[in-house]
C-alpha cells in the first residue's frame, strides 16, 4: 500500500483531534518510522540489574533488531547490534548469560566483551595483506545512558542527551523508579522479561500506556472481582486524584497525588506487605515531604517504553515486529530490599494482573488486536480516530511539570503529544529542526 | 503361560487407569466451560504454575525453565484460579467474551511415583504431554503444546489435582494472551 500523504503532519491534527488510521496500518509508513524513529529516538535496553557482573549479557532489541547488552571485562556497560560483521549471523543466541567473548557460530569471528574482534578463521594465511581487525568490531550504538538503572541507546550520534531527551518527563522516573520510601535504596528487575506476541501495532500499545484513562472501563471485569491487593475493591488500591501531563518530547504520564494526611492501608491480603509498605509510606513523607503522594501510575517515554510506577511495578517496551505485529517485553521491579515474602507477594500479584496470563492486560491485548484488525480496511482507513477529549485544557500544577490536566476533566492530551511528536520525527531531517520543533510546540 | 498379571501389577493399572479418567473428565470439564465444577476437582492449596522457557546453551540445559521465585507465565493459588473462573463469568472479560473454542488433548501419560494404588491423603506424580488449541472470532487460532508435571491426591476417595507444572514449548509466547487453563 503506497503512502497517501508526503507530509505525516497531514495525517496527524492535533489542533481538532483526529489522526489518519494509515499511521497504524500503512506498511509503507511502518517501512520509513522503523529508519525516522527507530534508528534516531532513545531506546530502553534494559536494567543494569541484568548485567551486574563482569561479562554478563543480556540479548534485547531495539526496534526489529537483536542488540546485546553487556558489561565488558573493564565494567563498562556497552549495546551491540547482535550480528556478526562478517556475514551477519547472529553472535549471541542466548537470552543472557556470562561470557568471555562472543564467538560467531557461522565463521568463528570472535569478538570481546568490548566489541572488539580479536578471532578471524585462517587470519595469517587468508588475508595478504592483513585486514584492519579493529575497524571489524560489532556495532556500537552511538550513545548510551543509564538512567536509575535503566540502560538507554540511541544510534544516533546527532542526537541530544539522554537527560535532556527525557526533559520535564524525567520528574516521573525520579518519583516512580526510586524504592518505594522514596530514598536511596533503588530498585532492581523482579526475575526474567516476559516476552509475547500481539496483533497490532506497536503504537496502540504506547498510546495506552502514555494515559489513555478512558479505557479504564474495558477493565470492569477485574475490578468486580477485586484483583487488587488490598482484597477490598477494585483491580489495584486507593491512588488519590489523577491528572495527565504531557511534554513536547512525546513522553506522556498519568500521575496519581495522594493526599499526605491519609494512612495508606495497602496489601491488607499480606500483613508483612502491608506493614512494609506503610513503614515505606511513612519514610516517603519523611523523604520527600509534600511530594510524598505524587507518583507516576503509568507513562510512556517516546517511543515504545512504558511504565506503572505504582503497584504493579513494571517496564515494558512494546517492539515493533512489523506494521501489524509487536513483541511485548514486560519486567517487573521492587525495592532493592524489600524483604522476600514482600517481593513473593508482589510477583505473585503482578503476574495476576500483566502479562499475557495477567486478568487486566489480556483484555489489553483483545481491544488492540481488533483495533488494528478493523481499521484496515479501505472504507476504515476513510475515517481518522479520535482524540477530542479535553482539546485545549491543559494547564499547569503546582508541582508537577509538563502540560497538566487534572481529573473530573478528561483529556487525550498524552495521546495527542505523543503522535504531534511522532509526525515530526516522520517530516524532519535533523535533530536541529526536531528540538526547534519541540521547542515551538511547548 | 504364566500371567503378569500380578497384585503389584494390577494395582498400577487401576491407578493408571483412574489418573486417565481424571485427566480426561477435567479437560471436558473445561472445554465444556463447566469451570465450578472444574474448581472442584483442585484442592484447596493447589498451586497452578507456568514457568516461561529460555534459550540455553547444552551446558546449562537444565536452566532452560525458570525458577519458582521468579516471574513466570502463571503462578496461582486457588484464590486467584477462583477469580480468573468469576472474570469469564463477568460476560465482560473481552479476551474470552465471545467465549473462545478451546480442545484439550492430554496423552503420554506415566504415573513416575508410586506405582500401586493411592491411599486417602497419598500423593503420586505423574506426566504427560498437552495440546492446548483455542480457536476465536473468525481465524484467530493458537496451538500451544508442552509437557505437565502433575501431583495428583486422594482426598475422600476422590482424586484431586494438589500440584501442576505446566511446561510450554515457546520462549516468546506466539499467543497474545493466556485466557484458557491448562
Amino acid at each position: 500500500m503506497r503512502r497517501t500523504s508526503s507530509s505525516a503532519r497531514d495525517l496527524v491534527d492535533t489542533a481538532v483531534g483526529e489522526i489518519s488510521r494509515e499511521i497504524f496500518v500503512n506498511e509503507d509508513i511502518y517501512a520509513e518510522e522503523k529508519v525516522r524513529v527507530f534508528s534516531r529516538a532513545w531506546l530502553y535496553i534494559g536494567h543494569e540489574s541484568q548485567i551486574k557482573n563482569r561479562g554478563d549479557y543480556f540479548v534485547s532489541r531495539m526496534g526489529e533488531e537483536s542488540v546485546i547488552l553487556t558489561r565488558d571485562h573493564a565494567g563498562k556497560i556497552h549495546v551491540f547490534l547482535n550480528s556478526c560483521a562478517h556475514r551477519g549471523m547472529r553472535v549471541c543466541r542466548y537470552d543472557e548469560g556470562n561470557t568471555n567473548v562472543f564467538r560467531c557460530p557461522y565463521h568463528s569471528w570472535t569478538y570481546k566483551t568490548d566489541g572488539t574482534l580479536i578471532g578471524v578463521q585462517d587470519y595469517e594465511n587468508a588475508y595478504q595483506p592483513p585486514f584492519d581487525k579493529s575497524k571489524w568490531g560489532l556495532i556500537e550504538v552511538a550513545q548510551l545512558a543509564n538512567y536509575m538503572g535503566t540502560i538507554w541507546a540511541t544510534w544516533d550520534k546527532d542526537a541530544p542527551s539522554f537527560e535532556e531527551y527525557l526533559g520535564e518527563a524525567r520528574f516521573a522516573f525520579d518519583h516512580g523508579l526510586c524504592a518505594w520510601d522514596g530514598g536511596d535504596g533503588g530498585t532492581e528487575l523482579l526475575g526474567s522479561v516476559q516476552k509475547w506476541k500481539v496483533p497490532c501495532n506497536w503504537k496502540f500499545i504506547a498510546e495506552n500506556f502514555a494515559g489513555d484513562w478512558l479505557h479504564g472501563v474495558s477493565h470492569r471485569s477485574v475490578d468486580l472481582v477485586r484483583l487488587g491487593p488490598s482484597g477490598k475493591t477494585g483491580r489495584r488500591d486507593d491512588f488519590g486524584q489523577l491528572l495527565v501531563t504531557a511534554y513536547s518530547q512525546g513522553h506522556g504520564v498519568l500521575y496519581s497525588v495522594y493526599p499526605n494526611e491519609e494512612t495508606r492501608t495497602e496489601y491488607a491480603a499480606s500483613p508483612v506487605t502491608s506493614e512494609y509498605f506503610q513503614k515505606c509510606w511513612e519514610r516517603r513523607l519523611a523523604n520527600k515531604g509534600e511530594l510524598a503522594g505524587t507518583c507516576p501510575l503509568v507513562g510512556t517515554i517516546f517511543p515504545n517504553m512504558s511504565f506503572h510506577a505504582q503497584q504493579p511495578r513494571t517496564l515494558l517496551v512494546s517492539h515493533p515486529t512489523g506494521p501489524n505485529e509487536t513483541e511485548m517485553w514486560r519486567t517487573y521491579f521492587v525495592d532493592k530490599d524489600a524483604p522476600e515474602e514482600v517481593r513473593q507477594f508482589l510477583r505473585e500479584y503482578y503476574m495476576r494482573y500483566s502479562g499475557p496470563g495477567g486478568m487486566t492486560e489480556q483484555d489489553d491485548m483483545e481491544n488492540w488486536n481488533y483495533a488494528h484488525a478493523a481499521s484496515s480496511g479501505t472504507i476504515a482507513r476513510r475515517r481518522p480516530y479520535h482524540y477530542k477529549a479535553g482539546l485545549g485544557t491543559g494547564g499547569t500544577h503546582r508541582s508537577i511539570p509538563g502540560v497538566v490536566t487534572e481529573r473530573p476533566i478528561t483529556s487525550e492530551q498524552n495521546p495527542r503529544a505523543f503522535y504531534k511528536r511522532w509526525a515530526e520525527y516522520m517530516d524532519l531531517d535533523s535533530w536541529g529542526e526536531l528540538l526547534n520543533a519541540q521547542t515551538a510546540g511547548s | 503361560m504364566e500371567s503378569h498379571l500380578t497384585p503389584e501389577r494390577l494395582g498400577y493399572l487401576d491407578l493408571m487407569r483412574e489418573v486417565e479418567d481424571f485427566f480426561y473428565n477435567e479437560a471436558d470439564l473445561l472445554d465444556e466451560r463447566e469451570y465450578d465444577q472444574w474448581l472442584d476437582l483442585l484442592t484447596e492449596d493447589v498451586v497452578y504454575w507456568m514457568p516461561m522457557r529460555k534459550n540455553v546453551s547444552y551446558a546449562n540445559r537444565h536452566e532452560d525453565i525458570t525458577a519458582e521465585n521468579d516471574v513466570a507465565w502463571f503462578h496461582d493459588d486457588k484464590d486467584t484460579l477462583r477469580k480468573r473462573v468469576k472474570q469469564i463469568q463477568t460476560g465482560l472479560h473481552w479476551a474470552d467474551e465471545p467465549v473462545s473454542r478451546v480442545s484439550h488433548l492430554i496423552t503420554n501419560i506415566r504415573l513416575t511415583q508410586p506405582l500401586a494404588g493411592l491411599g486417602d491423603g497419598a500423593r503420586t506424580t505423574t506426566k504427560c504431554r498437552f495440546i492446548v488449541y483455542r480457536n476465536r472470532l473468525e481465524s484467530e487460532t493458537d496451538f500451544l503444546l508442552g509437557r505437565r508435571e502433575d501431583t495428583l491426591t486422594r482426598v475422600h476417595g476422590e482424586l484431586k489435582l494438589a500440584r501442576r507444572k505446566i511446561i510450554l514449548d515457546q520462549s516468546v509466547l506466539l499467543a497474545k494472551n493466556l485466557t484458557m487453563f491448562f
